[in-house]
């Protein structure tokens, strides 16, 4: 069989090729929000961390010569933003969502203009590990290229589900999520574990921005996000706050995206760029299927300030 | 080792109380001592100084003056976390449990020390010995939202012991719970202070309740002690009246006699809507409201109740199903309510019937500002008039208010629900539509919003009352309905009533 003729069937293998490429980001912002929101806050600066962490990371991997440093920098970024938002938000009567929108357009204009310089160099890139390398399809073989941090966002959502039922942090989290009463008389302060929390959820979106810009697309341009922190929010609605939900819906999101390139490959010349917009269409398709006017959604941790 | 616990119960005792805010004394001198191992009520109006005087024994609060002792020791308490050093817990009035959190997860994660990853079969099989222990039985298993109210109020109890506390102060314990659940825990708890595993302060609103289960009964008025003794030795009268001293107590009307041919006022018929959770659906078969009479409706919070009321507010669609006042179909439009002269009373006035930042007089004025005095639309609103018509109403519904331009909001309770009161019952009223009313409320509040209830249906309107206290409905109603699950499940006349009966169906026994 000639290698570049397998067809049609180079369609769902593209896709599945792309789910893996493509979530990995969805997969870390969305556990990193998922954390955030079960501690009863909404992150919306995730956005903006994301751009930010992309361009630090790649950077730092520019001068240093290192992605993993890069890495490192990333999350630590993420981190700081995180830690702003929630100390912001410590102040009574502030706004956690427009304070959110306020650190998504901040951290998109920062990476902006320190970004600048880096838009030429070429960085080194984070490391894949070629599973397809048994085959000599190149489609196979590239679909299969599985980077690490696909791999380490699989693993920690498995860890954070269990996290959540079977760790002191994790029960803390859903206490101080559920009701700062409660929390209260037990004597947490909520205010500090949604600090932490905000913390951590930025930390993970900034390594999810590094991925971006160190592993697929690849480079650092100012248009590298476009809006895949705010889609992960809406998969974490999706994904009813549980961190395999989240995973599975990053896997189905990143396979929407991976549609019209796919498509494209294929030889289909038109119409194609609409399919660009299936993950758009998804999400707004499944913000309309899981809202009602009449019921609350079920699960939705009770202090978050969209359900209360 | 006695008993369940492994822990012997306290005695508590505090001396000369006192806690200024200010200027103004909550506490005043106030000493009152709960021997180990006995059943000690605390009886007061609200803003008594109750609540203050078990946060300061709880380390919630310093007291400004004024010692406690446990066991005969002075100690101090500087924080809960003392107080619960010494074995003294407290059962809030609103659950502090977490509703997303199974019960077993509740109780470990309540405690002191949690290891950093939790054995969920080394703790399973410890909580299995302690409760084997208990007296009664809870699956600890499932989501605490998942619990009735009395299993609710069961666990919280439970947490308490499983904590160590072996004296504890329970806040209003059956606010939420049937009078069957009621009298489960609360003879529960007894019987737990009988065998000297556990002493109870527990505050009450409820005179039979206290002389049903407690041994001794101390009353707060103004934040002084009123009065203390066994309950023996008290009638409700004597207790009723170091309470709330001497200041007058509305009187309900007597009960004109109903005429069973009097028009049928609201007909709800085959009525269908969803409930909160979209899940179930509440569903009306047949009811009818006569001119001049109460019907009651009678569950436990969540069995529809306040669906049902916001189906008949226009706050919730119906699926289908007609709602006819006096024979016209009514959709709770402002043009519908103001024709048929329907009024409306819902729970939590402040949150349901104010614009709480607005203030008082325009709140009073919400049905009538855009009319004039002939009833027809005005263009331009007069203040003046507003004023006028809400001075007029403050006086007569007796409000207290600082001003008539204060914010509603900063009215107490009772003071917001005698401002709905005028609202809604001046001018001509057909039909009210009335839930919970006294729900929070002093004595002198409740006596007066009921005898205003009353005096409604005495002057020709037909009352929807709908209530989680069954001694309201049982004094005012004429005829209870009780709810559950959705649907109307039992009507009985007042005359045959019988408590026990209406306790079966609003656990949904039959």
């Amino acid at each position: 069989m000639d290698a570049t003729g397998i067809g049609l069937w180079g369609v769902p293998l593209a896709i599945l090729g792309g789910a893996i490429r493509v979530s990995t980001p969805f997969i870390f912002v969305s556990l990193g929000e998922a954390i955030t929101e079960r501690s009863g806050r909404i992150n919306l600066g995730l956005e903006g961390t994301l751009v930010f962490g992309a361009m630090t990371a790649y950077a730092v991997a520019v001068m240093t010569g290192s992605p993993w440093l890069g890495l490192l920098a990333a999350a630590a970024a993420g981190l700081c933003f995180g830690l702003f938002h929630g100390w912001i938000c410590k102040f009574p009567k502030v706004n956690d969502i427009a304070i959110g929108i306020a650190l998504m357009l901040f951290g998109s204009g920062l990476a902006f203009f320190f970004g600048k310089p880096f838009i030429k160099p070429k960085a080194p890139n984070l490391p894949a590990i070629p599973f397809g390398a048994w085959s000599d399809i190149p489609q196979v073989q590239a679909a299969l290229d599985v980077n690490v941090l696909f791999l380490i966002g699989a693993a920690l959502s498995l860890v954070l589900w269990w996290a959540f039922r079977n760790t002191r942090a994790g029960l803390i989290v859903r206490v101080v999520g559920d009701s700062s009463d409660a929390a209260r008389a037990m004597g947490f302060n909520p205010k500090t574990v949604r600090l932490v929390a905000t913390g951590v959820g930025g930390a993970l979106a900034g390594i999810g921005g590094a991925y971006l810009s160190l592993y697929y697309p690849g480079s650092w341009t100012e248009r590298i996000s476009s809006g895949q922190g705010l889609m992960a929010v809406a998969l974490v609605i999706f994904a009813r706050w549980n961190p395999l939900g989240c995973f599975a819906a990053a896997l189905l999101f990143g396979g929407a995206g991976a549609l019209g390139p796919a498509l494209q490959s294929v030889g289909v010349t038109q119409g194609y760029y609409l399919f660009y917009a299936a993950p758009y269409i998804l999400t707004l398709i499944i913000m309309i299927a899981t809202s009602s006017p009449t019921r609350s959604l079920a699960g939705a941790p009770g202090e978050l300030s969209i359900t209360k | 080792m006695s008993g369940i616990t492994g822990k012997k119960a306290v005695g508590v005792e505090t001396i000369g109380m006192t806690m200024r805010f200010g200027a103004f004394t909550a506490l005043d001198d106030v000493s009152i001592k709960v021997p180990a191992g006995s059943f000690h009520a605390l009886l007061g109006e609200n803003g008594a100084g109750k609540s203050t005087l078990v946060k300061c024994m709880m380390g919630f609060y310093h007291p400004t003056a004024g010692d406690m002792l446990v066991d005969g020791r002075e100690v101090a308490i500087a924080s809960p976390r003392d107080a619960s050093a010494l074995g003294l817990g407290m059962v809030y009035q609103h659950f502090t449990l977490v509703p997303s959190l199974t019960g077993a997860e509740n109780l470990v994660i309540s405690r002191e020390k949690v290891p950093g990853v939790i054995d969920w079969r080394k703790e399973r099989s410890e909580l299995a010995v302690f409760m084997d222990r208990m007296p009664f039985k809870l699956p600890l298993d499932v989501k605490v939202a998942e619990l009735a109210a009395g299993e609710k109020q069961k666990l919280e109890i439970i947490k308490q012991l499983y904590l160590g506390r072996s004296f504890l102060v329970l806040d209003e314990p059956t606010s939420v719970l049937t009078p069957g659940e009621a009298q489960e825990v609360l003879g529960l708890v007894r019987a737990m202070t009988k065998t000297g595993d556990l002493t109870v302060l527990m505050i009450s609103h409820k005179f039979h309740e206290v002389t049903a289960f407690a041994d001794d009964v101390s009353v707060l008025r103004k934040g002084r002690l009123t009065g203390t003794g066994g309950v023996v030795d008290l009638d409700r009268k004597a207790m009723a009246a170091m309470m709330i001293g001497d200041q007058p107590i509305a009187t309900l009307d007597s009960r004109a006699e109903p005429k069973p041919d009097a028009e049928i006022v609201l007909k709800v018929k085959s009525l269908k809507a969803p409930d909160r959770t979209g899940l179930k659906s509440i569903r009306i078969e047949d009811l009818g409201v006569r001119s001049g009479e109460i019907v009651g409706i009678a569950g436990i919070s969540g069995n529809g109740q306040k669906e049902f009321l916001e189906v008949l507010a226009g706050q919730r669609p119906r699926d289908a199903g007609d709602i006819m006042v006096r024979g016209a179909a009514y959709a709770a439009t402002r043009a519908e309510a103001r024709a048929l002269n329907v009024r409306l009373i819902p729970e939590e006035p402040l949150k349901n019937a104010c614009a709480p930042k607005m203030t008082v007089a325009e709140n009073i004025s919400f049905r009538t500002f855009d009319i004039d005095s002939n009833g027809k639309p005005v263009n331009w609103i007069s203040a003046s008039a507003i004023k006028a018509f809400s001075a007029r109403l403050v006086e007569q519904f007796k409000v207290k208010t600082a001003s008539l331009a204060s914010p509603i909001a900063s009215l107490s309770g009772g003071n917001v629900q005698r401002a709905v009161l005028a609202r809604e019952l001046t001018g001509e009223v057909d039909l009210l539509i009335v839930s919970n009313p006294c729900f929070g409320l002093d004595f002198s509040a409740v006596a007066e919003i009921r005898a205003r209830i009353m005096k409604a249906r005495n002057a020709g309107a037909a009352v929807l009352l709908m209530s989680e206290d069954l001694d309201e409905l049982l004094e005012l109603s004429d005829r209870i309905f009780v709810m559950s699950d959705g649907a109307l499940v039992y009507e009985t006349p007042i005359a045959q009533a019988s408590v026990q009966t209406i306790g079966e169906h609003m656990a949904g026994h039959h």
